[in-house]
């Protein structure tokens, strides 16, 4: 450490003081730019012919707020069905990752059922999915068959999982080979290196993309509206075709937008920490 | 002998890596490797350690042969243990836990016999205040001191050190050599893979010259680094001599 009474030379304050004045300068363009482009925008969105139309029958506040409570009933179906779907999805996405790297010829079979699935429910449309098994499986009329809503959550995990099963498998591989030779060395099995050593880290790695992915089936969630239960969306959807008017769609969207914020926030954050972790180590 | 390898071939595709290597090392002795890039050096360590499947001759360990394709491979690395020149500590896991790791999850000791343990190792070694510290906060040298204590833990017949010292950077170097001499003088019997000539020369009961995947010349480290047989030998010291590293 250097004494205390240290002072900045006559350069250093000069510099000091110029960049100072730059960083005022910068704050102040910067408002400036943001006002005139939210001025232009606004200019240009309400001085359009249409404008009239068009705020009566996406923003009327007396619509909004006699649907209100409906979408938002709704939307704590949605919200049961993300928690739901995000850890069935993450468990089995985890799952056949892992089931994919299983070496020795026993396992052939179930590699390549795993290597079947992530292939093919990456390229199927969730829709198709929701569709094929909310109305298809009923169709069987088996003893016990779930309700509608568990075979669409169940559609979605399917769908999720083959998506997140490639992100954690993409984290497995990340992992350097010399750490599981030295777990090896140490005498743990392929299946301890594994559970102790690699996923541990690869999870970590991935854990950016992994909420990146759940913040997208959030906004998925809402697509069993078509198999029938009522959430959010087909709430809304009900009221517009009762008021003839379109805004229970935009509070629908407002409410999921905000429903996204915190985990938007949350991955925002792990994404930083883990970038800064990795900048940490040499 | 407690390791014996005999006519240990090992190829990476058309490359022939080991080409009929035969050395054994006995009770308490400490061999250290020596040759060039390519020689053959970490490649012969990571095959006694298993890690590498040779793909000819025999490896024996205690006089068991340990490439037999019947041996379990884990209950033959629970008897060998390998240091790293990169150290591959685990990098999520704490020094303690990364010591711990293999006692209580391979060996199967109780968790505070483990800690007491490797607390008292770390103790040894100058390290205590950094158990719970992260690899990532760790000097080079900090890390490869763990990473060895990390080996010795498990209790192996024999410590295989795959050039140690490499990655660090000079003033580190010491503290490293210090503990494997140390080790030495508990009677740990060892293989080293090094470019420290010097450090070859104090440490090693016998030093061996690997060229072309064959051990070319072998001996006491006076005999070998002093005045060796082999023109090739020669030719490698001379190098050495010439970058200032002997």
């Amino acid at each position: 450490m250097s004494s205390g009474l240290y002072e900045p030379s006559a350069i250093q304050q000069d510099r000091i003081v110029f960049r100072r004045r730059q960083a005022i300068r910068s704050v102040l363009l910067a408002a400036l730019s943001t006002a005139i482009v939210g001025i232009i925008l606004g200019v240009l969105i309400t001085g359009a012919p249409g404008w009239d139309r068009v705020r009566q029958s996406f923003f009327d506040p007396s619509i909004a707020v006699d649907w209100l409570p409906e979408i938002l009933e709704g939307l704590w179906l949605n919200i049961r069905m993300l928690v739901f779907c995000a850890i069935s999805a993450l468990a089995l996405g985890l799952l056949i990752a892992v089931l994919r790297t299983l070496r020795g010829p026993v396992f052939f079979p179930v590699r390549a059922l795993a290597t079947l699935y992530t292939y093919s429910f990456r390229g199927l449309p969730l829709i198709i999915v929701i569709y094929l098994m909310a109305f298809g499986i009923p169709g069987l009329r088996l003893q016990g068959t779930p309700s509608v809503t568990v075979l669409g959550g169940a559609a979605i995990v399917i769908t999720y999982g083959a998506y997140l099963a490639e992100v954690f498998r993409a984290g497995i591989e990340s992992v350097h080979p010399s750490q599981i030779a030295a777990a090896r060395s140490l005498g743990l099995s392929y299946r301890q290196s594994m559970r102790f050593v690699v996923l541990p880290q690869a999870v970590r790695r991935v854990a950016p993309p992994l909420l990146n992915d759940t913040v997208a089936l959030q906004k998925d969630v809402g697509l069993i509206s078509l198999a029938g239960p009522i959430d959010a969306i087909r709430a809304a959807q009900i009221g517009v075709a009762q008021t003839a008017n379109f805004t229970p769609y935009v509070v629908a969207g407002v409410l999921f937008v905000l429903l996204a914020l915190p985990l938007i926030g949350i991955t925002d954050w792990v994404t930083l920490r883990a970038a800064r972790r990795q900048n940490a180590g040499t | 002998m407690v390791l014996s390898c005999t006519d240990v071939r090992k190829t990476f595709g058309s490359h022939v890596v080991l080409d009929g290597l035969t050395l054994d090392v006995g009770e308490h002795e400490v061999v250290a490797l020596i040759g060039a890039s390519g020689s053959g050096k970490s490649t012969l360590l990571r095959c006694v350690n298993l890690l590498a499947e040779i793909d000819d001759g025999v490896i024996r360990l205690d006089g068991e042969d340990i490439t037999d394709p019947r041996v379990d491979p884990d209950a033959v690395r629970q008897k060998i243990g390998l240091v790293f020149q990169s150290y591959n500590l685990f990098p999520h896991m704490s020094v303690l836990d990364n010591i711990t790791l293999a006692p209580v999850r391979v060996h199967k000791r109780p968790a505070n016999e483990a800690r007491d343990q490797a607390m008292e190792w770390l103790n040894r070694v100058g390290l205590a205040d950094k158990s719970g510290s992260y690899p990532d906060k760790l000097s080079g040298g900090q890390q490869q001191r763990v990473a060895i204590v990390r080996a010795l833990v498990n209790s192996p017949r024999l410590l295989l050190l795959d050039e140690v010292t490499s990655a660090l950077d000079p003033e580190l170097v010491g503290e490293v050599l210090t503990m494997i001499r140390d080790l030495k003088g508990e009677g740990m019997t060892m293989v080293l893979a090094t470019h420290e000539m010097g450090f070859a020369r104090q440490v090693a009961d016998r030093v061996a010259f690997l060229d072309k995947g064959r051990v070319l010349e072998q001996g006491p480290p006076e005999q070998v680094l002093g005045d060796p047989v082999e023109a090739r030998t020669r030719q490698f010291l001379a190098r050495i001599i010439e970058a200032g590293r002997l």
